[in-house]
């Protein structure tokens, strides 16, 4: 049975479960080999994980890599995203269209608009307490005084008990310490350019600041495939480390032959 | 009904407004017009015959807020209750008698109630509302008994019936002083006369016509309530009460293979206050401890919050909107239980975060940018699935992840060519050099829409940092026009 298979299924067994057991443990892979061999398989489902945008301008890709984490691991459920009415204005208003560009079907999405760090925080914890939920993403502007340590462990504690994934974008805020498994920083990063020099897929460097179970502090390249839903690990220099499939392709080159590159 | 607010004095009340250049008596005290004070009277002629008089300026918005409140409290005699602007309540006590022990009980309780809370009232229980209501009025009633509406108002003087100044003159110069002796004559002369609405309006009163009533509120299709003889003053308290009423409710809508799409909860205050609490589902519901787990998200964020005051006399739960909802059945797959656990969940947050706060997007036919998603309640529609316009396999994506409403203007500090993207623009204040570009996508507005507004060109751009941007250019570059306008509309992500 392939290993996909057999993680839905071991899901739907402990859906099938849930109460009896209160913490069920479980993972997903972001489907890029060298990010899952450093995170020793994947992201854990039921628990708390911090994307820090770099800089304020960066909360585009921060967003759009925890959107990306969503797909990855919500297995086509419904998603909350819980966002503070300030992000909007800062960086603009999440667009459906968008969302389904990036392979998160609008259909699944439920946007909660909560007017302050407070109602982000009590949102996104009747949410994490939803089951069914294929994951929880909010978003609190800046640093609310309200979320402190103890509000991060209520959050983690409700994402484990309901094995419901629980993204946290932070942009405007240092990080601090909080009960997340893993926390990430994310940075934009040059695509790889397709014809005429045309913006590629997108890019981003992300950074494992830090993972309770694992080692810490390695960076990365990664381009989000929304075809393949899947992570893509660039090199150095923004050039696709495995396939090389995106890089210059021939002006007239048929779709036909990037499909077989990219197959490689 | 007069209001007995103010300072207290013993002086005869006189309330007084202005008709054609003289300050005119528009109500009076009893004492008043004991003294022999009336209606009508110039308010210098009443000062002559009695020179301590205690005016008030007449207020009809504070009338009219004033019955308002009355009536609000009166719902805890029946759930229908009509306003009879100015100065009079209808209430239609159907089957509501029996609650307090008979009509006479019913009517003492409520005289006793006013009273104590300043008002002078009359009222009448009648069959007819138009009876009631002129009885109230001209008669010397207290309970009509059923059926016997048109003999009770025969005495009543024409007046009662509420006509034109100049057609109760005609009728009363005819000799005419009373309804009865109105209705023993034929009605056809009298229609040619006066009128239809003259004689529709004798048939109502007599209790032959049922008049249009328009309840204050809208009568709900369930309703279940608990009265204290002793006024429960603990919050907590009141939530159980709630939850009784909740399981009480359920089981009713049960019965009725109903579930609520909105329940009411209404706390009468003994001191007349009347609060009320909607909550407002996804789905037809009915199970008790979902609505009460609402009703505590929403009392829980109420601005004002619930004040108990001397306590609760009245608890009640209404529905005042079902629908259909067969008997449960946990699909063994559970996927219908985990719908329902992800409407209750739109339900919880919709009820604490307001409707408009808890939102699902649905796609729109149309290609421009501004209004391809359409918001909408995420109870409104829970969990459908629409058709969303596929993405181009083998694209980048082409639209943003978030945009901006309205674009935000830029500034555009270096371009190449006029007519392509720029090399270099601000925004924020700060400067964006242009690594990569694609477009243009021209976008023509919908002009049925939007007339006058320029066609955008939309441009995918990436900057040295590796961050992606949706520029658009209003308009074309053209002779009249060489420096058009640029606008940040969306980033990617």
């Amino acid at each position: 049975m392939p290993k996909a298979d057999l993680e839905a299924l071991r899901r739907e067994v402990s859906r099938l479960e849930r109460g009896s057991s209160p913490i069920v443990s479980g993972r997903f892979s972001t489907g890029s080999a060298e990010l899952d061999k450093a995170l020793q398989g994947g992201l854990n489902h039921g628990a708390l994980h911090e994307i820090f945008a770099a800089a304020t301008a960066d909360e585009p890709s921060a967003s759009g890599f925890a959107v990306a984490l969503v797909v990855r691991a919500s297995e086509e459920r419904p998603v909350v995203w819980v966002r503070q009415d300030f992000a909007g204005v800062e960086a603009g208003e999440v667009y459906a269209p968008g969302l389904a560009e990036l392979g998160l079907s609008p259909d699944r999405l439920i946007l909660v608009r909560a007017r302050d760090g407070p109602a982000v925080l009590r949102a996104g914890e009747e949410a994490s307490r939803c089951p069914p939920l294929g994951a929880v993403l909010i978003e609190p502007w800046g640093a609310p005084k309200a979320l402190d340590l103890v509000a991060s462990r209520r959050l983690a504690l409700a994402a484990a008990r309901s094995n419901v994934p629980l993204f946290m974008v932070r942009a405007g805020a240092q990080p601090a310490s909080s009960a997340a498994l893993t926390r990430w920083r994310v940075r934009s990063a040059l695509s790889v350019a397709l014809d005429a020099e045309a913006p590629g897929r997108p890019a981003f460097e992300v950074e494992l600041l830090r993972d309770r179970a694992g080692a810490a502090g390695r960076k990365w390249t990664l381009e989000w495939d929304r075809d393949q839903r899947t992570f893509r690990h660039l090199g150095d220099r923004g050039v696709p480390a495995l396939s090389g499939g995106m890089v210059s392709l021939p002006p007239g080159g048929s779709p036909d032959e990037v499909g077989e590159r990219r197959a490689v | 009904m007069r209001s007995a607010s103010g300072e207290l004095s013993d002086l005869p009340l006189v309330v007084t407004e202005k008709v054609k250049g003289a300050q005119r008596l528009m109500a009076i005290s009893p004492d008043a017009k004991r003294a022999g004070l009336a209606v009508g009277m110039t308010l210098a002629d009443s000062r002559a015959r009695i020179p301590d008089l205690w005016v008030e300026e007449m207020d009809a918005r504070a009338d009219a807020e004033l019955l308002d409140r009355i009536a609000e409290d009166c719902d805890r005699f029946s759930p229908v209750v009509v306003i009879d602007a100015p100065d009079g309540l209808l209430l239609d006590i159907t089957g509501c008698d029996h609650i307090f022990g008979g009509e006479a009980e019913l009517r003492s309780i409520f005289s006793r109630r006013m009273r104590r809370a300043g008002f002078h009232v009359h009222s009448v229980i009648a069959s007819a509302p138009d009876a009631a209501r002129a009885l109230a009025r001209y008669g010397r009633v207290a309970i009509v008994s059923p059926g016997e509406d048109a003999v009770a108002v025969r005495s009543l003087p024409i007046a009662a019936l509420c006509l034109e100044e100049g057609d109760r003159l005609a009728i009363s110069r005819a000799g005419l002083k009373t309804i009865g002796a109105l209705a023993d004559r034929p009605s056809l002369p009298f229609a040619a006369r006066f009128g239809e609405q003259m004689t529709l309006r004798l048939r109502r009163i007599q209790g032959f016509a049922d008049p249009p009533l328009t309840p204050r509120r809208s009568i709900p299709m369930l309703c279940v309530e608990r009265r204290f003889p002793e006024p429960i003053g603990r919050i907590e308290d009141a939530e159980a009460v709630l939850a009784q009423l909740g399981e009480e409710a359920g089981a009713r809508l049960g019965e009725r293979r109903e579930g609520g799409r909105a329940f009411e909860a209404s706390f009468f205050r003994s001191d007349g206050v009347v609060r009320r609490v909607i909550v407002e589902t996804g789905r037809p519901l009915r199970d008790a401890a979902t609505v009460l787990r609402l009703f505590r998200e929403k009392l829980d964020v109420l601005a004002d919050p619930l004040d108990p005051g001397f306590g609760f006399d009245v608890i009640r739960l209404s529905v005042p909107h079902a629908e259909p909802l067969d008997a449960l059945q946990p699909g063994l797959d559970g996927h219908a239980v985990e719908a329902d656990e992800i409407a209750d969940l739109a339900d919880r947050l919709s009820t604490r975060f307001g409707a408009d706060r808890v939102i699902r997007f649905l796609p729109e036919n149309t290609h421009d940018p501004d209004r391809a998603a359409r918001t909408v309640p995420a109870g409104f529609n829970p969990m459908t699935s629409c058709i969303w316009p596929a993405t181009e396999t083998e694209q980048p994506p082409l639209r943003p992840i978030q945009i901006f409403d309205p674009p935000q203007p830029i500034h555009i500090t270096m371009a190449e060519v006029p007519d392509g993207p720029p090399r270099k623009f601000s925004w924020r204040k700060r400067e964006h050099h242009v690594a990569r570009a694609e477009g243009p996508e021209r976008i023509a507005p919908e002009w049925w829409r939007k007339p006058g507004a320029p066609t955008r060109d939309y441009y995918r751009i990436e900057d040295t940092e590796g961050r992606r941007f949706w520029l658009f250019r209003a308009g074309p570059y053209t002779k009249e026009k060489t420096q058009p306008d640029w606008f940040m509309h969306g980033v990617f992500a």
